[in-house]
């Protein structure tokens, strides 16, 4: 009785939370333009984001375009930054650990508003024009903390001497390196990947507030503007039915490694 | 080169990216358009009433969200974490994942689904998308602690004669404190600060302290819109001490 | 039955988790008032023993009784017992004086008595003064004597200790070994204790009850358990000893190590093979050749501390361990005699192994979750059962498990003073006797081969 009171609690609340996501998706499959209103089954919204057969198709699908290239880009740079910021915190002393570890702290604990803001005072304060490339470097602002948080671990559990072995069994500091510091750090650092990429896609404040005034847009300031119009393009409801599950199966495999990991340790 | 020399470059990343900027809000909030040093962007917060009702109406959300977001969250975040209960990985699965999907997208998707149900939007439609955005956030962390906390505690106080709503009262939800407060900081927080969101639940009848932010900054009022986020970061600074557990807020989150 | 001074009766108790038989058909009494050690290696079912008695775990068959009543019904919260936890349990949002005051705040005794109760039993455990601080901020022995406190205070009937020592460092544990000893003495209740350290159950113990494998092997005084084994499990897991291949030739009459010995026990039979065990500190050394009975050369002198450890090579082949306040130098030779009373005789628990198996065709055999090769065995047919004896010698260890018929681990083994006694356990849960010459390592991970010719196999009894 317990038991299935707990599960129709559970249930219940998942039903509620994903009723949106299931209505768009449901709808998706119709080509009704307006939202709710069921005209028959059809995969032709489908075919229009893959053919790019729409109207302002052109903006839609550079705004996808740009929402990948720029996760790819900030996620690939986080990645970098934070592995080799995370091997040098973890020789740091107690104190200058501390110190770094609360300044690492900073762009997870601050809204997004709060560092979308920030950093476009600091565009601005550097007469740095607004793009591309600063959209690209917040991003990498808020993404690398994670890549950090997802690789220090890996250096705790890590045997403090293997690297010493390696160098006393005759390898450079180099070699010691890509032969035995990275491929131990490689899970942590694949995670922190993935999370750096699945941030840099969800975000929609700080690519705001720092893509400046040139029309670039992200899927999310897409959205934003799109929705403000009035009015969903219709296909972003394909679109977003298949983010949903780029998603859900990225959460999926990260989960899968983390208990595979904790098996092996 | 010593390893620790490697935390460097890092380190002047932050410094620039992080410190910098959060630096100029400061800087920026206690100046006029002509550079100057004034008060008057703080006094001007403190005399707008329209400023400061929305400030207001947004706390007043924040509060409520997070309360329905503990009532509702803790039971569920306690039946994930009871193997009796629960066994399912993909249940837990299937409750961070609206974590990971873009905020505004799925409140998109809430708002479309009440007008298309007939349901007007306001308050109560903005509570509600909000709980249904933020639930999640609420519900990881504590599950993670309660996850994560000894068997022997709960065993314990069996042991010295709890029945098991006592043990529930006097074990459990004490030592799951550090999650229930990192839970709040990460809804409490982001409900004060959204934009956009409450806009799209309210079909812009309810605007939130984000929105007023973003707008100031949009419309060029750089310094009004400095000393608002100066405000907004002071709250943060209020709230984040008190919790102390900065890294539940971490393991909250991955 | 005059079960009037038993406390605690575990009859026939089994539990398994999942496939895993954890207890096999345990049978126990525990008096009141007295001091007993459930002691064993890991995974023996000590543990499971002391949840199941507190009640966190169910027995899925048996009944555990206390004061001859069953409470299987009864959840752990109603059960007059209190534990000490392993790692304390300690609440961590509570002081001292708190988790101290838990339980008899839930049984809502009036504020100023529970005040006079966790002040004396704080007193008891050498913590007064302490009972503002935080519980976090004590050290390992002070947790420890809080934990303990905070048992006592309810008043248990029987206080159970689920390895409780086993966190401190060997000098803090020493000392509280004798506290816990002084303070059973004082309280006069039942304190049942579960530990994998031989001497801590030597030293607290009225009973030890030592299991291996979800059985008990053996039931006893601490001297008992010491000076007359059951087995060759408990003979080699408390204290040290050299464990001998034996014959018993007639009463009071045995042979090892090709020499025979009087001994003191009856009643095996004639010409029965036994095992024997003879601890280090009971062979002694003589100059009288008279005394003598055997003759050995010094092969090794390490100092102890208070004793020095040698091996010695007997004029006939073996090995023994030899514990003597003086030493005597490597290389010399030297006159040893036994006691008979120093001379302790098991029976042997198996001779060989003997296996199920069923005929896969007349040259094949499947057992112990592999297809063996064997000799043409006329008259049996495919599927026939059979019962396959394998002599422990015959048994083929190889390094790598992919070598092997079947695949397993070494999982105990004995030096008997010429040979390895091994027990393998094989992945699919079998265990195989090995005697071998090769040394091996607890843990390591073996193949097993067995020659055709050394698989003797006969028609299974049952249809």
């Amino acid at each position: 009785m317990k038991k299935f009171l707990a599960q129709a609690y559970i249930y219940l609340l998942l039903v509620l939370l994903y009723a949106p996501l299931v209505f768009i998706a449901v709808f998706s499959f119709t080509e009704s333009r307006v939202l709710g209103n069921w005209t028959g089954f059809s995969t032709k919204l489908y075919a229009n984001l893959f053919t790019g057969d729409m109207q302002g198709s052109s903006s839609l699908i550079s705004a996808v375009e740009n929402t990948l290239l720029i996760a790819l880009i900030a996620a690939a740079f986080s990645t970098l930054l934070g592995t080799v910021a995370a091997v040098g915190i973890h020789n740091l002393s107690a104190r200058k650990k501390q110190a770094v570890t609360f300044l690492n702290n900073i762009p997870m604990i601050n809204p997004d508003i709060i560092t979308g803001v920030s950093l476009f005072l600091l565009f601005v304060f550097l007469h740095i024009s607004q793009g591309y490339a600063t959209v690209v470097l917040a991003h990498i602002t808020f993404c690398t903390p994670y890549v950090v948080l997802s690789v220090l671990p890996k250096l705790r559990q890590m045997n403090p001497n293997i690297y010493e072995a390696a160098v006393d069994l005759g390898a450079t500091p180099g070699q010691a390196m890509r032969k035995v510091l990275i491929p131990q750090l490689r899970p942590g650092m694949v995670s922190g990947f993935i999370l750096a990429f699945t941030m840099s896609l969800d975000d929609f404040a700080v690519t705001f507030f720092t893509r400046g005034t040139i029309g670039l847009d992200t899927l999310s300031t897409y959205i934003y503007t799109d929705a403000r119009k009035g009015g969903l393009t219709p296909e972003l409801r394909p679109l977003m039915t298949l983010i949903f599950l780029i998603i859900l199966v990225l959460l999926v495999v990260i989960n899968v490694r983390q208990a595979k990991m904790k098996k092996t340790v | 080169m010593k390893r620790s020399h490697w935390s460097i470059p890092y380190v002047v990343f932050l410094t620039i990216f992080v410190v910098l900027p959060l630096v100029l809000v400061l800087v920026y909030a206690f100046q006029d358009g002509s550079g100057h040093f004034t008060f008057a962007n703080i006094t001007k917060f403190f005399t707008d009433s329209d400023a400061l009702s929305t400030f207001a109406v947004s706390i007043e959300v924040a509060i409520e969200n997070t309360l329905i977001c503990i009532l509702l969250g803790y039971p569920a975040a306690w039946i994930l974490a009871n193997k009796d209960l629960n066994r399912s990985a993909v249940t837990i699965i299937l409750f961070i994942m609206p974590m990971w999907i873009n905020a505004l997208m799925r409140t998109l998707a809430t708002a479309e689904l009440f007008n298309m149900l007939g349901i007007t939007l306001g308050k109560g439609t903005l509570l509600f998308g909000m709980v249904y955005d933020y639930l999640p956030f609420m519900i990881y962390p504590i599950y993670n602690v309660l996850n994560k906390m000894d068997k022997s505690y709960s065993e314990a106080a069996q042991d010295l004669g709890a029945k098991p709503w006592e043990v529930f009262w006097k074990v459990t939800v004490p030592l799951s404190m550090p999650g229930v407060s990192s839970g709040i900081l990460m809804v409490f927080m982001p409900t004060v600060s959204t934009f956009a969101i409450s806009e799209f639940l309210t079909n812009n009848k309810i605007k939130l302290f984000g929105t007023i932010i973003q707008e100031n900054i949009n419309s060029s009022m750089w310094n009004y819109g400095a000393a608002l986020a100066l405000i907004m970061l002071v709250i943060i600074g209020i709230s984040t001490l008190f919790t102390d557990e900065r890294k539940e807020v971490e393991g909250g989150l991955i | 039955m005059a079960s009037s001074d038993h406390i605690i009766d575990l009859k026939h108790v089994s539990k398994r988790f999942g496939d895993k038989v954890v207890l096999d058909d345990i049978n126990l009494y525990i008096r009141k008032g007295e001091f007993v050690t459930l002691l064993g290696p890991s995974g023996c079912g000590k543990t499971t023993t002391l949840r199941m008695i507190s009640g966190f775990l169910a027995p899925d068959e048996g009944e555990i009784l206390l004061d001859g009543k069953d409470i299987s019904g009864i959840p752990p919260y109603k059960r007059p017992f209190n534990t000490v936890f392993q790692r304390y349990a300690l609440f961590p949002h509570l002081d001292v004086y708190d988790n101290i005051a838990f339980g008899l705040k839930l049984q809502k005794v009036p504020e100023d008595e529970i005040s006079a109760r966790v002040r004396k039993v704080l007193k008891l455990v050498s913590m007064t003064d302490y009972e503002d601080r935080d519980v976090e901020s004590l050290s390992g022995g002070q947790q420890q004597r809080v934990a303990i406190a905070r048992a006592l205070v309810n008043r248990p009937q029987i206080l159970l200790l689920d390895e409780p020592l086993a966190a401190l460092d060997l000098k803090m544990r020493k000392d509280m070994q004798i506290e816990l000893k002084e303070m059973h003495r004082e309280l006069g209740i039942t304190f049942i204790y579960v530990t994998h350290d031989q001497e801590e159950a030597l030293t607290l113990s009225d009973t030890i009850v030592v299991m291996n494998e979800g059985k008990i092997q053996q039931i006893g005084t601490p001297t008992d358990i010491y000076n007359e084994p059951v087995n060759c499990f408990v003979a080699d897991f408390i204290g040290e000893s050299n464990i001998l291949k034996g014959r018993m030739l007639r009463d009071r009459r045995v042979a090892f190590i090709k020499h025979e010995f009087d001994c003191v026990d009856e009643g095996f039979g004639e010409d029965v093979p036994v095992d024997v065990v003879v601890r280090p500190e009971d062979i002694y050394f003589t100059t009288d050749p008279a005394k003598c009975q055997f003759k050995a050369t010094v092969n090794s002198c390490i100092f102890k501390g208070v004793h020095y450890e040698m091996w010695v090579d007997t004029d006939t082949g073996y090995e023994l361990m030899i514990q003597n306040y003086d030493p005597y130098p490597v290389g010399s030779e030297v006159m040893l005699y036994i006691d008979p009373d120093d001379i302790q005789v098991m029976h042997k628990e198996r001779i060989r192994n003997v296996f199920e198996g069923t005929m896969v065709d007349e040259n094949h055999v499947e057992m112990i979750g592999g297809v063996f090769e064997c000799l043409p065995q006329a008259g049996l047919a495919a599927g026939d059962h059979v019962r396959v004896e394998v002599r422990f010698e015959k048994v083929d260890l190889q390094d790598h498990q992919e070598d092997g018929v079947v695949a397993g681990e070494v999982h105990f083994l004995l030096y008997k003073g010429d040979h390895y006694h091994l027990t393998i356990l094989t992945e699919d849960g079998f265990h195989i006797w090995v005697d071998t010459n090769d040394i091996w390592d607890k843990g390591d991970l073996v193949g097993v081969n067995i020659a055709p010719e050394d698989l003797k196999i006969s028609r299974s009894d049952e249809a």
